[in-house]
C-alpha cells in the first residue's frame, strides 16, 4: 500500500492539496515526488450516515427494538412482511428526527412523504424498502466540527459540513452468510427498526476531516437521546463517497467505500481510497463509479460483488400512509388530541445542550482551554463529571487540575484499556492526592509517584503512600539550608559562573539539591536559598 | 414499440416473465392503453399519490405490542436452521441476456 502523502488539509479549500508522495509502483522501486511536475489532487468526501433511532419499539410496528436477541424473537408479522399488514408510525421516531434534524440547523419540512425503494435481498422480506426519497422530514443543515491542525493538541480550526437532509427510514434485517453451506441466514429482528438517514455533503477533503464530522454528530445524536450511536452495535453506519479531481476541473467519478466499523477505519478507508484514485488516474487509468468495501486487515478498498449491473430502485409513493404534517406553535390545529401532533416548536424549547453549548460552558466556568475541553467530552464517557467531581473536592485550580486528569489519568486509562467508571482511581482519591500537593507537602515529582502506586488499586491514601515511601518534602528550613551549604561547598565552579552571570547554572545547582534530599525539596524554595546564600 | 434490450432489463427488475411474443404484444397495449392519460392537461395540478392524502397520519405511541412469535413465523419457511430463516447465498443469477432473447424470439 503506498504512503498516505500530505495530511492535515484544512478549510473549504483545502490548504494543502494532495500530491503524489513517494508512491510504490506493482513492480519497481520508488518514484521520487514531483517528478513529473505534477498538478496537486483536490479530494472530495461525502458522507452518508445511517443512526439507529433509540426507541422502545420499530419504526412501522410495535415489536421491540433491542440488540443481541434470540433469532426472529423481536419480529412481528408486519416486520415479516405477511400480506394484510399495514404500516403504523412511531411517534417517537418522529421526534428523534425532528431533534436531530434542530440541532443540525436544518429546515423541518412540515409536510415530508414516505416512498418505496424496491430491491431484492433475503434480509428485505417486503421486496422494498419504505423511505423518504422525494422529500424528507428535514433538509439544508450544517454542522460544525473541530480538527487539531498537525496533530498537536494546542491548535484547534473550525469546520463546517453542510447537512444535505435527513429521512425517516426502515432499517433491514441482518444477513449471515455460510459459504460453506452455500447459504444465507436471515434474521428479522432488526428489519424494520427506524433509522435515521444523514446525507452530508462533499464538503470534507480528507479521512480526519470525516471521522472529526461524524465524531462530532456521533456526540450530538447522544446528547439528544435520538440515537445512542454506537459504532461497534451496528447503531452508527458510515458510507463514504470519494472522488478526486485538479482544482478548477470539474468533480471526478466517484466510488462508495462501505463496511466501515469504526471512526479510525473511516479515516484510513477514505484516506486509502483517495490516494488508490490518484495513483489509478496519474498511471493513466479511469475510475469505475462502483462499490467499494473497506477490508480493515488489509486497510484497503475492495470492489464488492457486482449487484446485478445498475440498480433502479423503482421509486414510488407509499401508497399505505398520508403525508406527514408537523406542526409549529402557529399552526396547532385546535381539535386535534395532543398524542397525535408534533410540535417542532415544542422540541425545540425542549432541546439538551449540544455539545459545543457544554464545551464553552466548561471553558468559561472552569476557566480551561478550548483544546481541554474538546478532549473532556470527546474522549469518554464520564471523564467530564470525574473532572468536575475532582474540582469540586479539591483546593487546586481546575486549570491545574485538568493537566492531571488529560495528561495523567487518561493515560493509565488508555494504557490498561479501562474506561473512566473502571479507574482504580476514584475522584476522590485523586483530588486527596492533588490537595496535598497544593499544601505543599508533596513535590510534583513524588505525586506521580503517589499516582502509581495509587493505580495499583490496594486500597491504600495518598497519605498513607506519602509516609510509606518517605516522599514529604523537607519543611524543616535549617535542614534544607544545610543541605544546599553542602551542594554549593562541593561545586565551586559551578558557584563562580552563576557568580559571573550565568544563570542557568543555578538550575544545576537545584538539581544537585533534588538528588541529594531524594526529591523531598521544593524547587522553588531550594532556588530562593540557594540564590540567597550565594549572593552573600 | 418497447426495444428488447428495456424489456429485458424490466425483466430482470421486476423478476416478471413475459413468456412470449403474445405476452410483449398484450404489454405493447397496455402501456399504448396507459399513454391516453397523457391526453389530459395537467399544468399547475399537484399530482396525487395517494387518496390517504388529506387524511391524518396516525401516530402510534413508542410501547412494544407485538414480536416473540418465532415459532409462527418460521411455521411459514420451507428451510430452517436454528430459528433463522435459510435463503439462498447473496441473489440467484438471471441467465443471461443473450440465453433470454433466444427464448423470446424462439417461441
Amino acid at each position: 500500500m503506498a504512503a498516505v502523502a500530505a495530511r492535515g488539509c484544512g478549510g473549504a479549500v483545502c490548504r494543502r492539496a494532495w500530491q503524489r508522495g513517494v508512491a510504490r509502483k506493482a513492480r519497481g522501486g520508488a518514484v521520487p515526488a514531483g517528478k513529473s511536475g505534477l498538478a496537486p489532487w483536490v479530494p472530495v468526501v461525502g458522507l452518508e450516515i445511517h443512526a439507529q433511532i433509540s426507541s422502545n419499539s420499530k419504526l412501522f410496528s410495535g415489536s421491540q427494538v433491542q440488540f443481541a436477541a434470540p433469532p426472529n424473537s423481536l419480529v412481528s408479522f408486519f416486520d415479516a412482511s405477511l400480506p394484510g399488514t399495514l404500516p403504523v408510525l412511531n411517534r417517537r421516531c418522529v421526534e428523534a428526527a425532528v431533534m436531530t434534524g434542530l440541532a443540525l440547523n436544518c429546515r423541518i419540512n412540515k409536510k415530508s412523504l414516505f416512498d418505496r425503494k424496491h430491491y431484492f435481498y433475503a434480509d428485505l422480506p417486503a421486496g422494498y424498502q419504505i423511505t423518504q426519497q422525494r422529500v424528507p422530514i428535514a433538509v439544508n443543515g450544517s454542522l460544525s466540527y473541530s480538527l487539531c491542525i498537525d496533530n498537536k493538541m494546542s491548535q484547534m480550526v473550525t469546520k463546517t459540513v453542510r447537512i444535505k437532509q435527513i429521512q425517516l427510514e426502515q432499517d433491514s434485517g441482518k444477513s449471515l452468510h455460510d459459504d460453506i453451506r452455500s447459504q444465507t441466514l436471515v434474521d428479522l429482528n432488526r428489519a424494520g427498526v427506524g433509522l435515521m438517514e444523514v446525507v452530508m455533503e462533499p464538503d470534507m477533503c480528507c479521512g480526519e476531516e470525516a471521522a472529526a464530522a461524524v465524531r462530532e454528530l456521533q456526540l450530538i445524536l447522544q446528547a439528544l437521546g435520538s440515537s445512542q450511536a454506537v459504532m461497534a452495535e451496528g447503531q452508527l453506519r458510515v458510507d463514504a463517497n470519494v472522488s478526486v479531481h485538479h482544482p478548477g476541473e470539474p468533480y471526478g467519478v466517484r466510488t462508495e467505500v462501505k463496511n466501515i466499523n469504526s471512526l479510525r477505519f473511516l479515516a484510513k478507508a477514505v484516506d486509502y481510497e483517495i490516494q488508490r484514485q490518484i495513483e489509478e488516474l496519474e498511471n493513466g487509468g479511469t475510475i469505475l463509479n462502483e462499490t467499494r468495501a473497506f477490508d480493515s486487515k488489509l486497510g484497503c478498498t475492495v470492489p464488492m460483488r457486482d449487484k446485478e449491473g445498475k440498480q433502479d430502485y423503482r421509486f414510488m409513493p407509499e401508497p399505505n400512509l398520508p403525508p406527514l404534517i408537523l406542526y409549529d406553535a402557529k399552526s396547532l390545529p385546535a381539535n386535534v388530541s395532543h398524542q397525535q401532533v408534533v410540535n417542532i416548536d415544542w422540541i425545540h424549547e425542549r432541546l439538551p445542550d449540544l455539545p459545543s453549548v457544554k464545551r464553552a460552558k466548561l471553558v468559561e466556568q472552569y476557566g480551561i482551554l478550548p483544546e481541554h475541553s474538546f478532549t473532556l467530552l470527546q474522549n469518554e464517557d464520564g471523564l467530564t463529571e470525574f473532572f468536575e467531581n475532582v474540582v469540586k473536592q479539591t483546593q487546586m485550580k481546575p486549570r491545574k487540575v485538568i493537566g492531571w486528569i488529560l495528561n495523567d489519568l487518561l493515560s493509565y486509562l488508555k494504557q490498561h484499556s479501562l474506561t473512566v467508571k473502571e479507574s482504580p482511581v476514584s475522584s476522590f482519591l485523586l483530588a486527596d492526592l492533588l490537595n496535598l500537593l497544593e499544601k505543599k507537602e508533596i513535590s510534583a515529582a513524588a505525586a506521580k509517584q503517589v499516582l502509581a502506586e495509587l493505580w495499583k488499586g490496594e486500597g491504600k491514601t495518598p497519605l498513607e503512600i506519602v509516609k510509606e515511601k518517605k516522599l514529604e518534602l523537607i519543611q524543616d528550613q535549617k535542614e534544607l539550608e544545610q543541605i544546599c551549604q553542602v551542594v554549593i561547598d562541593g561545586h565551586e565552579n559551578e558557584v563562580m559562573a552563576i557568580k559571573a552571570g550565568n544563570r542557568k547554572v543555578l538550575n544545576k545547582l537545584i538539581g544537585l539539591v533534588q538528588r541529594e534530599t531524594h526529591g523531598r525539596s521544593n524547587p522553588v524554595l531550594v532556588k530562593q536559598l540557594l540564590e540567597k546564600k550565594l549572593s552573600e | 414499440r418497447a426495444a428488447a434490450e428495456l424489456l429485458a432489463h424490466l425483466e430482470r427488475l421486476a423478476l416478471v416473465d413475459f413468456r412470449d411474443a403474445e405476452g410483449v404484444e398484450r404489454l405493447q397495449k397496455a402501456i399504448q392503453f396507459a399513454d391516453r392519460l397523457q391526453e389530459v392537461n395537467t399544468d399547475g395540478v399537484e399530482p396525487m399519490d395517494s387518496v390517504l392524502e388529506d387524511r391524518c397520519l396516525y401516530l402510534r405511541e413508542d410501547n412494544v405490542t407485538e414480536g416473540n412469535c418465532t415459532k409462527e413465523l418460521l411455521k411459514n419457511a420451507r428451510e430452517k436452521v436454528e430459528e433463522y430463516f435459510v435463503a439462498p447465498p447473496g441473489n440467484i443469477p438471471l441467465p443471461k441476456l443473450d440465453e433470454q432473447e433466444t427464448f423470446l424470439q424462439g417461441s
